[in-house]
């Protein structure tokens, strides 16, 4: 036997390179001749140039590789609870995870619906297996998702939200935003739903909050699940961004499409921030007990993945294709987290609301206020004042948050664009649509509504593009109810028919426990009804009083 | 700076405090199908909302027609609850890609010891004209049904029936890159083996036309609900199992091929599934109280169109059962073997073949 005889020389055979694969595999498509293919989602873009696939993986070794990832993610599993994990778990964390695990699982098979939009629309069949690999994933990912909270519901110390979580997802107050999220990957223009939206901006920039800041901060938490099921998730996107850049550069070919792509491009970022940051943002923020100062703050990690890796590396290099990068919005979105507080109102406004809720909001102490105010200076002067009502108002027998005037908070406007209050109260701007009045977080949030979910954009026919519909402000749907008939009809009451789902604090002795005999007696206003009810001037004033802000009253 | 501190938490693990509903750990917002919900409809019902089940808010975004994301008129079949309906594979993510995967290693397996041991080299000639040409062919067709279902998953009423339709279309497109690259690989070790062949027959092979034809009038329907039922109701027991079992299965081995069978047995066991999948779907629909005899109608209808194309595709495949050496199974055997499985399957339904 000589020293370079090997097993692998004796057992090895010719066999089909990783690109020939890909290319036969790509020849699977034909054009057809007998009956032309049905174009049931249309777009107002057009694309001739055949998008192509830069990972070139096939399905025979993506099976195989996926089952490898389920079985480290079922076996981590496995492992945590032989750990006792939830005996050490921040229960102020998995409170959180109701609300993001109601959510998440809808947009991620939303994802896998719209890979029949843009495999449809894709010229040729290079990047079909890249689609048809993202569609399998997203349905990965949404059943996935669904199987870890229904691990939380069998383990954690109060399963109750986790278990209406489905139905939750569809009346929560604050759900409403994630469907929103949801929602906008497959309505509307094909292309500007399931590639700009979805994959060049949700799954390129903010993947990297949600799939890999997020799960950071659960470990931090005693949470080793959330992070082993996430971070497997976020190992399918780099497919996902690839798909969508490959889409993108076949659009961006046609100058026609240089307008709109502008359009979408702008839409996207701006929705997605006002999403994703403030659900994600209060989650990392307000849903941990670390309060490390070396630690980095939302707002950093923002910086890092958004700023510097999204914004500089893929948003600016478009310009050299002749798209036109609204540089402002990135710095406005920056100075909303940094300068204006974005999150830290958003918690606000979350817990306010925690009757309407379907889980727990513990109060912020002493420690979180010191962290808060190291990362963000100025923060307890604007904040913990809130924070120390909040606590206060958490035992029963209080009058609770929502309703009580002694606090000094005004409950906010909601923006018919993004489903998220203007909390940002001197940016918020009103405008006709069909005649009737609306509020809007923002100029850029008007601006999408009114100009860009239209059919005409710039003097430009788009008559593929969506429209904004339904009963959009959450509150309209409970005007005039009084609060505990609304939490009765929302389904967020406990099986005992009077406790709560929702409660103020993480004490999880009976008598803490509010019922709706504690809420009752405060009527819901939408705030858009009692808007649209004043006269004009009236309306000038109130919304001058808005924009001037509140003041929260002391603590005592 | 001060706040009420909450009282401390000794553990978050289930069962550490007694309030209400600490011991509500079952998701209860849907009716399981059986005693008590499976892992499959855990993960799967209701996922996927609507205004019924539970969107307070009604579709917050539309299609510039006013129709939401998701809408009931996206297919002519009616149902009074579009929500009943259970995949029997019960299939998930995971139980997906262990499925699939294990396919996957299967059929590498058996190509790789297949070509270690020369096999492909001992196929008869004719044989290897045929797997060039036809299966050549077919795994366009496979390809074509796969794409159909690619698109229905994007416009069934409720997560079950967009899940079902999903696994189909993944277990479709695998196997098409299954043939694809088998056909690749054997045809390196057999000499001038043509791998073009295949789509050129495809496309132009007089046998393949009615084929083409049929598997384009599925791709080219607008009601996803139809495509799914022209693909496992009528095409795949009248074309797809005639081709596979009728023809491949038991013609190969005698012919010298031991691994075109195991390649292709995959399918005929995704068909399977699929088919129990479909069957209760359109069961469901066809003995729905209120519109049944509606959808009975339509069913029928289908079929009068697709079963037409799907009789006009297997007539036109009858030559190939000539080509090769050894014929240990005639066409009309095969076939007559593809009409009685259609009708036990109509049977089920409560739904007659049309007469050709």
């Amino acid at each position: 036997m000589t020293s370079t005889l090997t097993l692998n020389k004796i057992t090895a055979q010719k066999g089909i390179s990783v690109a020939d694969a890909a290319k036969k595999i790509a020849d699977l498509g034909w054009n057809p001749s007998y009956v032309q293919e049905a174009m049931t989602f249309p777009t107002d873009y057009k694309i001739t140039k055949a998008p192509k696939d830069p990972m070139k993986q096939v399905l025979r070794s993506y099976f195989p590789m996926q089952e490898e990832k389920d079985n480290r993610v079922y076996g981590a599993l496995d492992a945590a609870l032989r750990g006792d994990m939830f005996r050490n778990v921040e229960p102020r964390w998995v409170e959180w995870m109701k609300l993001f695990l109601a959510i998440i699982p809808f947009p991620e098979i939303s994802a896998a619906r719209s890979m029949a939009m843009v495999g449809r629309l894709a010229p040729g069949e290079d990047l079909r297996t890249g689609f048809t690999m993202q569609m399998v994933d997203e349905f990965r990912h949404s059943t996935i998702q669904m199987n870890l909270k229904k691990w939380y519901m069998e383990n954690y110390i109060d399963p109750a939200g986790f278990d209406i979580t489905e139905e939750a997802f569809g009346k929560c107050y604050a759900t409403t935003i994630g469907r929103q999220f949801g929602e906008g990957f497959i309505t509307g223009d094909a292309i500007t739903s399931a590639n700009v939206y979805l994959t060049v901006v949700a799954e390129t920039a903010f993947t990297n909050t949600l799939f890999v800041a997020m799960p950071s901060e659960a470990a931090r938490n005693g949470d080793y699940a959330l992070p082993t099921v996430f971070l497997s998730v976020q190992s399918d996107e780099s497919r996902h961004v690839g798909n969508g850049h490959s889409m993108l550069m076949s659009m961006l070919k046609e100058p026609e499409n240089h307008l709109l792509l502008e359009r979408d491009m702008r839409y996207a970022f701006w929705q997605n921030h006002a999403i994703v940051d403030a659900a994600i943002g209060t989650f990392i923020e307000y849903g941990t007990t670390n309060r490390d100062k070396n630690k980095e703050s939302y707002a950093e990690m923002w910086h890092r993945w958004i700023f510097e890796d999204y914004y500089r590396t893929y948003m600016l290099p478009l310009e050299k294709y002749g798209i036109k990068i609204h540089h402002d919005d990135v710095q406005t979105a920056w100075k909303r987290i940094t300068e204006k507080n974005y999150v830290h109102k958003i918690a606000q406004f979350f817990s306010v609301g925690w009757p309407v809720n379907f889980w727990r909001i513990e109060a912020q102490t002493d420690k979180d206020f010191e962290w808060f105010e190291h990362k963000y200076p100025g923060w307890y002067a604007q904040f913990g004042e809130y924070w120390k009502w909040y606590a206060k108002l958490s035992h029963r027998g209080q009058t609770n948050m929502l309703f009580n005037a002694d606090t000094g908070y005004v409950y906010p406007h909601r923006c018919w664009s993004s489903m998220v209050p203007c909390v940002v109260r001197e940016d918020i701007v009103t405008d006709m649509i069909d005649g009737k009045l609306h509020t809007f977080a923002h100029e850029l949030d008007r601006w999408t509504a009114v100009e860009a979910f239209a059919s005409e954009y710039q003097g430009r026919p788009t008559p593929a593009m969506g429209r904004f519909s339904g009963r959009r402000e959450w509150e309209s749907c409970y005007h005039d109810w009084d609060l505990a008939d609304a939490i009765q009809d929302l389904g967020f009451v406990r099986t005992d028919g009077k406790t709560l789902v929702p409660q103020p604090h993480l004490r999880f002795e009976e008598k803490e426990m509010w019922t709706l005999d504690d809420v009752r007696g405060h009527t819901i206003k939408s705030p858009l009804i009692t808007l649209r009810e004043m006269s004009p001037e009236q309306r000038e004033t109130h919304l001058a009083a808005y924009r001037a802000g509140f003041t929260i009253n002391p603590c005592n | 700076m001060t706040a009420t501190q909450t009282a401390p938490v000794k553990s978050g693990a289930a069962g550490s405090a007694v309030f209400a509903d600490s011991d509500s750990r079952k998701y209860r917002y849907f009716e399981p199908r059986g005693k008590r919900a499976t892992h499959y409809e855990d993960v799967t019902v209701d996922v996927q909302p609507d205004p019924e089940r539970y969107l307070l808010q009604d579709w917050i975004i539309s299609f510039p027609n006013g129709r939401g994301a998701y809408s009931k008129d996206n297919t002519a079949a009616l149902s009074s609850n579009w929500h009943l309906f259970r995949a029997p594979d019960q299939e998930w993510e995971r139980t997906h890609y262990q499925r699939q995967s294990k396919i996957e290693a299967m059929v590498q397996a058996v190509i790789a010891n297949g070509r270690k041991s020369g096999a492909p080299l001992h196929f008869d000639k004719a044989w290897v004209r045929v797997l060039q040409n036809h299966l050549g062919a077919w795994k366009h067709a496979e390809f074509g049904l796969g794409t159909s279902l690619m698109q229905a998953q994007r416009y069934g009423y409720t997560q079950m029936i967009n899940n079902a339709t999903l696994t189909n279309s993944s277990y479709k497109l695998r196997l098409a890159q299954d043939i694809t690259l088998y056909l690749a690989e054997i045809g390196m070790d057999i000499g001038n083996f043509d791998d073009e062949a295949g789509k050129r027959t495809w496309l132009e092979d007089g046998i393949w036309q009615g084929t083409r034809e049929a598997v384009e009038s599925i791709m080219g329907s607008e009601d996803y609900l139809e495509q799914y039922f022209a693909i496992n109701i009528v095409f795949e027991p009248m074309v797809g199992e005639l081709f596979r079992s009728g023809f491949l299965m038991q013609v190969a081995s005698p012919n010298g091929d031991f691994i075109t069978p195991p390649v292709i047995s995959a399918a005929e066991a995704d068909y399977e599934r699929n088919l129990a999948n479909a069957i209760d779907l359109f069961h469901l629909l066809a003995h729905d109280p209120e519109h049944g005899a509606h959808n009975k109608r339509l069913f029928q209808a289908w079929l009068h169109k697709h079963v037409a194309l799907a009789n006009k595709a297997a007539a036109g495949l009858q030559p190939i059962w000539s080509q090769p050496h050894s014929k240990p199974v005639q066409y009309s055997d095969a076939r007559a073997q593809s009409v009685e499985r259609i009708g036990k399957i109509l049977g089920e339904l409560g739904l007659d073949l049309p007469k050709e």
